[in-house]
């Protein structure tokens, strides 16, 4: 049996507060036991425009965003008319009565429910901004939602800013609760029903839990300049900062960050920067010069789709072939790429080690898709992580060299101040850092460096995930934020598995030819318009995929998409 | 004490004879004698340029990383600890040109941080470029009809950025530029110093005797803490009449004396550990 999700969107322009009453409702639900996913669309502009926020509420799973919606709430009239011809049969729209609509065009089988928003916010005392409030009280009632749970979140969120402010929003809340009830009552939905069995969950995005992951590995030193769509950590890490007794750094650009954080780094800090395509370009020559100096970075790369500006606020894959081979000449590089918030927990946690243990730049590439789509997941338990900053000493050594020669590729390194002399070098250099333009010195360094990459290939476990059947009719292989779409997809298709690739570089060569190479029917998914992992794998592999879905326009794949795909290419023996 | 033969490298410079970083080198291993610098309180950064290769002949540990970059890779390491003494090598063309943005943000935030500005109007390691500090009508291998750009000086600049500390030199100064390091070191902030260093090979212009004959010391009166007396010192230039010594230091709390989470310990003193998030987590439940 399908699994049963129901979608609410909310529209309207930006600042007025869209996006924040769509994670209002979503962690609502996520309180009551339900399992949520939260969708963002937003032009690049901080006020009017057309935004839109889904949030997706399941008893089981859901991971993407849905191309239908059970319930609207229309804040502005442009909602109308960009949406009418998605309002199916039976859905519900609210929307603000202060507001003159334009309703002559919609679908007639939808269900009115005219509220007058800003009118109540009034009368509970409030302003217009806090129509938000009143809508997802009135969303409470109709939706069969406890409306304590909405008041108890208010007092969470708002509390700090005084008793008096969340005095005001719960009247807001029960202002919108009451007259939904009075007016439309026969029209109640039972969906925001309270779950018998409920484990302490929260509700969070990758640029969260990319910022959790530098915390809870030890983060010491992190300068990052604002882009999207990664503003979010730095928000998140500022906030922080001193609570865990790191440095939070605002720099002048890009360039300035990335040094800044190989400066700390070199001093002894775990460092990282983080940036989105455009930025990354500013980073290139510094991100060289961490390799040549083997010293420990991680970098973000957010991911949206270029060239130049691009598209700010959508999502793109675009990056993964530039973060591969950005830079001149040769050196080590560790890639990851993770495909929800957790995973870009984990990997972030996982990156700090790795550049510690060898003292090369790792890039964990995430995508616009899950940096800012919230959805809910258990709270996360780290107890087995431990930190490990690899060959590192601050003791002073006889005769100390940093850049000894060593079978695993990786030298003992030091920190200024411990006593030690070293140099940290962009030039080649000697074991000590001295420049050098000897042969011997040259190829040594080198070999030595590029080293550290089969090392850590021997060493890590850079295994693909696959998910469903060992043995399936069609195999799709995909990367990054694709596999929230492709897993809510093919719970459907018993016949269908998905590779799901988090190593880029070194690449786990071998793991992902052993699933390929017995495959029936691959489909490669990317949303870029060259197929850069398909062409990673024929690279790797020599296996070439010739079925590429691809997507280039900014938004996600949708799993609707993907079912229509995965029916065209296997009709007969799917479902 | 740090002395002279501790801080050998034992590399040979690779500086043309006559020019102006031998001197600074003499100058900056004095004041490391003098003021104990050495590996376990001290920290040298450079950019790319003939200044860089300073780095290879001052046995202290140092980075030498990109061209322009040196100021974010010094004030990286100072965040991370603060207790270092950290010396910037850079050039003209290094942060007036590649660098100018971070020369002007670095300065605004008063990182407590030296920098020695090798100042020889020249691009000289490319062999013979015009560059930032290179007067209107400089020929050379990139203006052979002669430089249309005006030069900019990295003492008003300095100075309208915010550092706190600006003073100039003549790079065969030996002892006064030793002291000016150490003033510079003692000072809480970022300190500017442009050294005026001869070009021997690529600039005729700006040579040894050019600035022996028309530099002169900053009077007695000159009012260090007034910003319009320094802006207007620092806007002299020419025949008899460049100013050296002190042209500007005023106290005011430097970037790392303002971050509360370095006033006891630096970043690197707290050893890197694993945290616990329940209490961040629990604001997104």
């Amino acid at each position: 049996m399908a699994q049963e999700i129901f979608s609410l969107t909310i529209g309207g322009q930006a600042g007025q507060g869209i996006k924040a009453a769509g994670l209002l409702l979503a962690k609502i639900a996520t309180r009551l036991g339900k399992n949520v996913y939260t969708y963002s669309e937003y032009p690049s502009l901080i006020k009017g425009g057309h935004n839109l926020t889904q949030v997706s509420i399941s008893r089981e799973s859901v991971t993407a965003p849905r191309k239908t919606n059970e319930f609207w709430i229309a804040l502005d009239q442009n909602t109308l008319n960009v949406h009418l011809n998605e309002f199916s049969d039976g859905a519900e729209i609210l929307f603000d009565t202060d507001r003159k609509y334009d309703l002559s065009k919609i679908n007639p089988n939808v269900n009115f429910l005219p509220v007058p928003l800003g009118q109540l916010a009034k009368d509970a005392g409030g302003t217009e901004i806090m129509s938000n409030t009143v809508a997802v009280g009135a969303v409470m009632a109709m939706l069969g939602g406890d409306l304590q749970v909405f008041k108890d979140l208010l007092k969470d969120e708002f509390g700090r800013k005084g008793e008096e402010i969340v005095n005001v929003n719960h009247a807001a809340a029960q202002k919108g609760y009451d007259y939904a009830l009075e007016h439309f009552s026969d029209k109640k939905k039972e969906v925001l029903t309270k779950e018998e069995v409920i484990t302490q969950r929260m509700v969070a995005n990758a640029n969260d839990t990319v910022a959790f992951g530098a915390m809870a590995a030890g983060l010491q030193f992190a300068a990052i300049y604002p882009m999207s769509p990664v503003s979010n950590i730095l928000h998140v890490l500022a906030a922080n900062q001193e609570r865990y007794g790191f440095i939070y750094k605002q720099p002048e650009d890009e360039i300035a960050a990335i040094n800044m954080a190989i400066g700390a780094s070199f001093a002894g800090a775990r460092s990282m920067t983080a940036t989105s395509g455009g930025g990354f370009s500013l980073m290139v020559e510094a991100l060289g010069l961490s390799a040549m100096m083997e010293t420990p970075l991680v970098i973000i790369d957010g991911m949206r789709p270029g060239p130049a500006t691009g598209l700010p606020t959508w999502s793109g894959q675009g990056d993964l072939r530039f973060v591969l081979h950005a830079h001149q000449g040769d050196f080590p590089r560790i890639v990851l790429a993770a495909g929800d918030p957790k995973e870009a927990f984990e990997l972030t946690m996982q990156a700090f080690n790795l550049a510690d243990k060898y003292q090369t730049p790792v890039v964990v590439l995430v995508d616009k898709n899950i940096c800012e789509h919230d959805q809910s997941m258990p709270v996360f338990n780290f107890s087995d992580y431990e930190v490990n900053r690899g060959k590192l000493t601050t003791e002073k050594q006889e005769n100390f060299e940093r850049y000894a020669m060593s079978d695993d590729g990786i030298s003992t390194r030091s920190i200024p101040g411990s006593g030690n002399f070293f140099i940290g070098n962009s030039y080649e250099h000697t074991t000590v850092g001295h420049d050098s333009e000897e042969i011997e010195d040259i190829n040594n360094q080198m070999r030595k460096r590029m080293q550290k990459l089969i090392t850590c290939a021997e060493s890590e476990d850079t295994s693909p995930k696959l998910y469903g059947p060992m043995d399936a009719d069609v195999t799709i292989v995909s990367w990054g934020s694709n596999k929230g779409s492709i897993r809510q997809a093919i719970k459907d298709f018993p016949n269908v598995n998905f590779l799901h690739i988090t190593w880029m570089s070194p690449f786990p060569t071998e793991k992902v030819k052993s699933v390929l190479a017995n495959a029936k029917h691959i489909i490669n998914m990317e949303c870029n318009y060259t197929a850069a992992l398909g062409g990673l794998i024929r690279e790797n592999t020599g296996i070439e995929i010739t079925d590429n879905f691809l997507k280039y326009d900014g938004r996600p794949f949708f799993p609707e998409e993907i079912v229509e795909k995965l029916k065209a290419v296997a009709p007969e023996r799917s479902i | 004490m740090t002395q002279i033969a501790d801080l050998s490298t034992g590399c040979s410079p690779t500086w043309c004879p006559g020019c102006g970083d031998i001197a600074i080198w003499a100058a900056f291993k004095n004041a490391c004698v003098a003021r104990g610098w050495d590996d376990t309180n001290t920290v040298l950064t450079a950019g790319i340029g003939c200044h860089g290769h300073m780095l290879n002949y001052v046995k202290i540990t140092s980075v030498e990383g990109l061209h322009g970059r040196a100021l974010p890779m010094a004030t990286g390491i100072k965040m991370a600890n603060n207790k270092l003494n950290v010396f910037v090598f850079t050039g003209d063309g290094d942060s007036l040109a590649e660098g100018g943005n971070h020369f002007v943000n670095t300065c605004r935030r008063n990182h407590d941080i030296t920098v020695i500005l090798h100042d020889n109007a020249i691009y000289g390691l490319t062999t013979g470029q015009t560059s930032p500090r290179s007067p209107h009508g400089f020929k050379s291998k990139s203006t052979p009809f002669g430089n249309i750009d005006e030069p900019i000086s990295p003492v008003t600049l300095a100075i309208a950025s915010g550092a706190t500390f600006v003073a100039r030199e003549y790079a065969s100064h030996i002892p006064q530029l030793a002291e000016l390091f150490a003033k510079a070191n003692d000072h809480k902030g970022t300190a500017i110093i442009d050294v005026l260093q001869p070009c021997v090979t690529w600039n005729d212009l700006y040579d040894h005797n050019y600035y022996q004959q028309n530099t002169y010391y900053l009077p007695e009166d000159h009012d260090k803490t007034s910003l319009t007396a320094a802006f207007e010192k620092s806007l002299e230039w020419g025949e008899k009449k460049i100013p050296l010594g002190i042209f500007y230091q005023v106290e005011r709390p430097s970037y790392e004396d303002q971050i509360p989470q370095i006033k006891e310990k630096t970043l690197v003193e707290v050893p890197t550990a694993k945290k616990d998030l329940s209490e961040v987590f629990q604001k997104y439940t």
